[in-house]
């Protein structure tokens, strides 16, 4: 019998996972796209006539679309600036000896662990306007005087949704930025110290430009991730109150399978994968430089 | 010292502060949990309750009749044989494919790992309106083998991207010995690479399972019956409603938490690399 050749053989290795993979994802994609350029109103008499971009020029000029375009930038944007300044300053911290450090190392990726949706539901439980913990401390501490309902005013509620997503989310970069600080020369470190230079100036000078690398990384993957935000929306405001919630995935989904409005939710998709397929690139490329540093 | 006595004051306050912040809101889910319901609807608020129960927990595990808790028992089933059934499938097929892709040359090899990662970033919500009306027509909604197909579509290209890496790091040497002593491809995958490889296979598989266990937009859509329903689904819907035992969905929150949290627990050193892998460059 003659030897498979390598490329053969790789070829017969990868096979399963594209049939299995692009099987299942392929069609659809196309078909979304489809969609995305027809008629596909349940109740018109033109149903499934192509429409070219008409679709496209619906939604790009729909308010209602650049209001979830902009309340999913403000959650992306506000969690991930919360998480990093956060991360970074839990990541110094766990980095240094102290009594302790190794009890919070243990427990600080806890969070990260939680399942997306329990973490909705036991934030929403937290937030509960008659008998959630978050009203009971805050009065049994005087900071407010009466209860509050968190999640029924819209830009309350958005930021409500972010603190649990800080909360769930942080450990993760705490996580990068210590594996990170581990591989730090300490040998500088301490020349500088020697040198005179003091905590902050170290910080600044020595530790911040050393994490750079990883915080970009960092902060394109969240940014994709926070993109998509779709299940922790889903368990704690459902969109609401006042599509003060209403992020892109969300209004998608409702398009689609609430409002069974097919074209206008494959459009919305198409035009969230277009930005998730930009930030993909851009990942990619950070990835790249990276390696070449 | 006057300086860094002061920091080492900071140091600790922090820390505190994070050990709060950390661990507060799991012991109050685990409280709800416990507390009868009348305790948890008081106002002002009782932190420790006067008498705890477990009979909540029990409900899950034996009781039949109640219906909340019969959905958490068989939901969490569910939930484990499809992330179970999904990461094995996903270790078999997605590591293999990681070795091609990590040990062979061949046409359109860096394009196609771009093409797997592209897979694994693009939003779902771009693929599930054509996918419901075909499982639909196919006669394959609300079953449990279908999620695990729909999983393994972003699980196995995550297999692929992480243990890719992994295997890179493996030496030509150990090739040219397997080859030397007469080895098939196959042979030295398995007699060879797998045992090396396997911290990283470990790890790459908790982090399949984690991911499978937490998905919950294709659950979401495609069950509605027990037959298949994940705990995340049955969470949501329970804790969605107004009038509810606040403490049974803290029950079945807690109950949910627990695989993923022994697993983050007990094999932290495992995921710490996992989680770095590709991000972190040594």
């Amino acid at each position: 019998m003659k030897k498979m050749s390598d490329k053969t053989y790789a070829i017969l290795s990868i096979t399963p996972a594209i049939l299995v993979v692009f099987g299942i994802v392929l069609f659809p994609l196309i078909q979304t796209f489809l969609y995305s350029l027809k008629n596909m109103d349940l109740t018109s008499s033109t149903r499934g006539q192509f429409v070219g971009i008409h679709n496209y020029v619906n939604v790009l000029t729909d308010p209602n679309f650049w209001g979830s375009f902009g309340r999913t930038a403000y959650f992306s944007f506000v969690s991930l600036s919360l998480e990093i300044v956060l991360g970074l300053m839990i990541a110094l911290l766990l980095n240094e000896k102290f009594i302790g450090v190794t009890f919070l190392r243990t427990i600080i990726i806890l969070p990260w662990a939680v399942p997306t949706i329990v973490n909705g539901a036991m934030w929403k439980w937290i937030y509960h306007p008659e008998y959630g913990a978050l009203n009971a401390l805050l009065t049994q501490l005087h900071i407010t005087s009466s209860y509050q309902s968190w999640l029924s005013s819209p830009w309350l509620a958005m930021n409500m949704v972010i603190i649990a997503d800080v909360w769930k989310m942080t450990p993760f970069v705490v996580i990068f930025l210590l594996a990170s600080l581990q591989l730090m020369n300490k040998s500088v470190y301490e020349a500088a110290s020697v040198d005179g230079a003091g905590v902050f100036r170290r910080l600044i000078v020595l530790t911040i430009p050393f994490l750079i690398p990883t915080l970009l990384v960092l902060i394109v993957m969240r940014t994709m991730e926070s993109f998509k935000v779709f299940d922790l929306i889903y368990a704690i405001t459902q969109g609401g109150p006042a599509n003060g919630t209403m992020v892109l995935t969300y209004q998608a989904f409702i398009k689609a399978f609430t409002n069974l409005q097919y074209s206008q939710g494959a459009t919305i998709s198409y035009l969230i994968a277009t930005i998730i397929g930009l930030l993909t690139f851009v990942y990619v490329k950070t990835l790249k430089a990276e390696e070449g540093i | 010292m006057k300086r860094s006595r002061l920091l080492s004051v900071f140091q600790y306050i922090f820390a505190t502060l994070i050990t709060m912040g950390t661990l507060s809101p799991f012991a109050w889910l685990f409280i709800s949990s416990i507390s009868f319901q009348t305790d948890l609807t008081k106002v002002p608020l009782r932190w420790i309750p006067k008498q705890i129960t477990f009979s909540r927990y029990v409900d899950i595990f034996t009781n039949s009749n109640n219906e909340m808790a019969y959905t958490f028992r068989i939901s969490m089933m569910n939930s484990f044989i499809v992330a179970i059934g999904t990461t094995l499938i996903a270790l078999i097929i997605g590591g293999i494919a990681a070795h091609a892709f990590a040990r062979y040359q061949f046409r359109f090899r860096q394009k196609l790992i771009y093409l797997f990662l592209f897979t694994y970033m693009i939003p779902s919500v771009v693929i599930v309106i054509p996918l419901y009306l075909l499982l639909d027509q196919a006669g394959m909604l609300d079953s449990k083998l279908t999620l695990i197909l729909l999983d393994l579509t972003f699980v196995i290209p995550f297999v692929i991207w992480i243990m890719q890496s992994y295997f890179k790091l493996l030496s030509k040497e150990f090739y040219e010995a397997a080859a030397i002593d007469g080895c098939t491809r196959v042979q030295t995958l398995w007699l060879i690479v797998l045992p090396l490889a396997r911290p990283g296979i470990v790890a790459t598989g908790i982090f399949a399972f984690l991911l499978s266990w937490d998905e919950f937009f294709f659950s979401l859509l495609f069950t509605s019956s027990l037959d298949a329903k994940t705990v995340s689904v049955a969470i949501a819907e329970f804790s969605g409603k107004n009038a509810v035992d606040f403490g049974m969905v803290a029950t079945g929150g807690v109950l949910a938490c627990l695989p993923p949290l022994l697993i983050a627990f007990i094999f932290q050193k495992f995921l710490v690399q996992g989680m770095t892998a590709g991000g972190v460059k040594e």
